[in-house]
């Protein structure tokens, strides 16, 4: 789970990394107040989940009160879109914090490393700026250093690391200190990647956190009570939030075909082919290993609340999956649910047989089966129609 | 041969006596497997369907000649449990179990190359050597025995590319879900190793999917190492960025980890990979007829 910039810099603060004081606020006549409280000048920046919030407009400086009426009207309630496409986002909060005094911009950031299994800490000089530019641009501008996983992070051993990446003299020693508290951060909150740009050195040459990006594994959620509550009220698509609560894996995609797999890979792996076959999937959903017929009416439930689905696929590898399981799902479902669409239905392994016999048998309406993937894909994009 | 388990596999559960664990721990010793011995703290001296029940794997190291380790526990117990493993004396470790926490996997894999433990997982369906042993949740019936070697990040797409095999009359030598965590056990690397090293392999496939850079890692490795062709799948063309699909380890971060880069790392190196599962199955088949 990804947390908004105001939430990673709580979490900063609880673990002793500087950050400006501010407060959130929802509504235009709560983020004046917090101006007020906080004095001028101060920041009003946007609180969603994408880079790229300044250059869209959603990071504003106000001078006074005015301004600050004027910024937080503007900025709530706008949409973003992000560098790569994403969203738009609807901006439903902004956090207001005291303006800082910058003297010096740098980039400092923890992340896992997947293919060396540890974690790296990275830092640059050139902060304030898109990271990954600087690094294609300058690749010696940005120091990156594994993080032992046997030993303690201390501010001595992340001091070579401000150095090497050539911070200021008199900030090294508080830079260091930084660093190993973001790590220690991510240690003790789970964090898989925290990314401060920018980490500043203000005119008293403070060292503060300005931005923050953090990234929460979410298999470790139960051991953080107050970041599941956050993730909980993170999502806000219909879907995925039914999904949640549902218990089922489930991705919102923009497409009209509706997708069910059982496993991960499988799940994806039909996407890919329902795209081959000129479809456009409106979803991940991954029904899981075992899968009984409450899960399917469950899965089936969400899919089909989504409007933009004019067709479903049912993608079933039965392993431990039994096939007929699958199939009393599905007509379960059918018996519960109006789906008001076509279901293209693929079966194969565990029971198969048992499963299609059990399809035959409930003679459901505008139910279809395939016996292959392609031929499976290449039916349900035929049903689905373009989607408008 | 195979690779990592075999006739000479002498398997302790842990978690034998919960219901996944002796659901599949016992479907693995009808398979043929040699079930040793079952761990649960507490339970020692008890006996599942006659498998006898011990406190700790090393009581059933020491007392069954246990030489790998199935992890069955759940998430929040299962660190600790490959970690107990680890230090037991068995020579693998394989974890089935989904959802442990990254950065204990961090500490734990550390452990187990320090030990010189082959650990393989978590989160994945295990090791099948058809014929020999099972070890896991892979269902056997869609494997026989045969020459190609298989390694994947995902269960389901192995097992429907493995029907595909065996549909077309070919068999495997033997097939490792390496799991779809960010920090695993073994790597495409090292199971590829084994592949080039075992006689009865011929050719190798192997599935991969969005997110880290374990693919592009392997294609350099195969370009250097292996003599054997290879053919792969790669599983997320149309998954959007930032969102992980189904395993924690299937995220697209910013523009890397994507389908697109690991299929062109792997292309560039002359593997060649199948668009779908079923062109995969059908490429592995024509390239080991030649």
């Amino acid at each position: 789970m990804d947390l908004l910039e105001y939430q990673g810099k709580q979490l900063f603060a609880a673990h002793g990394v500087a950050v400006p004081s501010g407060e959130v606020a929802e509504s235009v006549a709560d983020a004046v107040a917090a101006a007020e409280r906080i004095g001028y000048p101060c920041a009003i920046k946007a609180q969603v989940l994408i880079g790229g919030r300044g250059k869209a407009g959603g990071i504003k400086i106000a001078a006074d009160r005015a301004e600050a009426e004027a910024h937080a009207g503007a900025i709530l309630g706008m949409d973003i879109v992000g560098p790569h496409g994403e969203g738009p986002f609807r901006v439903d909060r902004v956090w207001i914090e005291g303006g800082s005094a910058i003297a010096a911009e740098y980039y400092a950031s923890v992340i896992l490393d997947r293919g060396e299994k540890k974690l790296l800490a990275m830092v640059s000089a050139k902060g304030g700026m898109d990271i990954e530019a600087v690094a294609a641009e300058d690749p010696g501008a940005l120091v990156k250093e594994h993080i032992d996983p046997t030993r303690p992070f201390t501010a001595a051993a992340a001091r070579p690391i401000v150095e090497r990446a050539g911070l200021a003299e008199d900030a090294l020693d508080e830079a260091a200190e930084a660093l190993a508290k973001l790590a220690e951060t991510a240690m003790a909150e789970d964090a898989t990647l925290i990314e401060v740009n920018p980490l500043i050195v203000t005119e008293d040459r403070d060292v503060v956190a300005l931005d923050s990006k953090v990234t929460i594994d979410g298999n470790a959620l139960y051991r953080h009570e107050g970041l599941a509550e956050l993730d909980a009220e993170a999502i806000d698509d219909p879907q995925e939030a039914m999904a949640r609560e549902k218990g089922l894996t489930y991705v919102k995609l923009d497409g009209n075909v509706g997708i069910l797999a059982n496993g991960a890979g499988l799940c994806m792996s039909t996407l890919d082919v329902v795209a081959q076959a000129g479809g456009a999937p409106a979803n991940f959903l991954d029904a899981g290993g075992g899968s009984k017929a409450e899960a399917i009416v469950d899965a089936l439930t969400v899919i089909s609340s989504d409007e933009k689905v004019s067709a479903i696929l049912f993608n079933i590898f039965g392993g431990i999956t039994r096939c007929d399981e699958i199939a009393k799902g599905i007509v379960e479902a059918s018996s519960r649910i109006d789906l008001g669409v076509p279901l293209v239905v693929r079966l194969d392994g565990t029971n198969s047989e048992q499963g299609l016999a059990i399809l035959a048998e409930a003679g459901l309406p505008d139910l279809h089966q395939e016996t292959t993937m392609l031929g499976a894909a290449r039916k349900v994009v035929e049903l689905a129609g373009s989607g408008s | 041969m195979s690779i990592v388990v075999d006739e000479k596999t002498k398997l302790v559960v842990s978690g034998l006596t919960g219901r996944e664990g002796s659901f599949h721990g016992l479907r693995n010793k009808a398979y043929g497997t040699y079930l040793a011995a079952g761990v649960t703290p507490g339970k020692g001296g008890q006996d599942v369907e006659g498998v006898p029940i011990f406190d700790s794997i090393r009581e059933a190291v020491e007392g069954e000649g246990a030489n790998t380790s199935m992890i069955f526990v759940p998430a929040r117990f299962a660190a600790p449990a490959i970690d107990e493993a680890i230090e037991s004396g068995v020579e693998t470790v394989i974890a089935i179990t989904e959802g442990i926490p990254v950065l204990d996997m961090l500490q734990t894999y550390w452990k187990a190359k320090e030990a010189g433990v082959r650990l393989i997982g978590p989160n994945c369906p295990g090791v099948l050597s058809p014929g020999k042993a099972n070890v896991g949740i892979i269902p056997a019936q869609f494997f026989d025995p045969g020459k190609i070697g298989v390694v994947s990040k995902s269960g389901t797409l192995t097992y429907q590319i493995g029907n595909e095999l065996k549909q077309a009359g070919e068999g495997n030598s033997s097939i490792v879900g390496i799991g779809g965590d960010p920090i695993i056990g073994s790597d495409f690397i090292d199971i590829l190793k084994l592949y080039e090293a075992d006689p009865e392999t011929e050719l190798i496939v192997m599935v991969g999917e969005i997110g880290g850079d374990a693919e592009e890692r392997a294609a350099d490795f195969i370009a250097a190492e292996i003599s054997k062709p290879v053919v792969a799948y790669i599983a997320g063309f149309t998954a959007p960025p930032g969102k992980q699909m189904g395993h924690a380890g299937a995220i697209i971060s910013g523009s890397s980890g994507t389908a697109q880069a690991k299929k062109e790392a792997l292309e560039a190196k002359g593997v060649r990979v199948g668009e779908s599962p079923t062109e995969t199955a059908k490429i592995a088949v024509e390239v080991l007829r030649g």
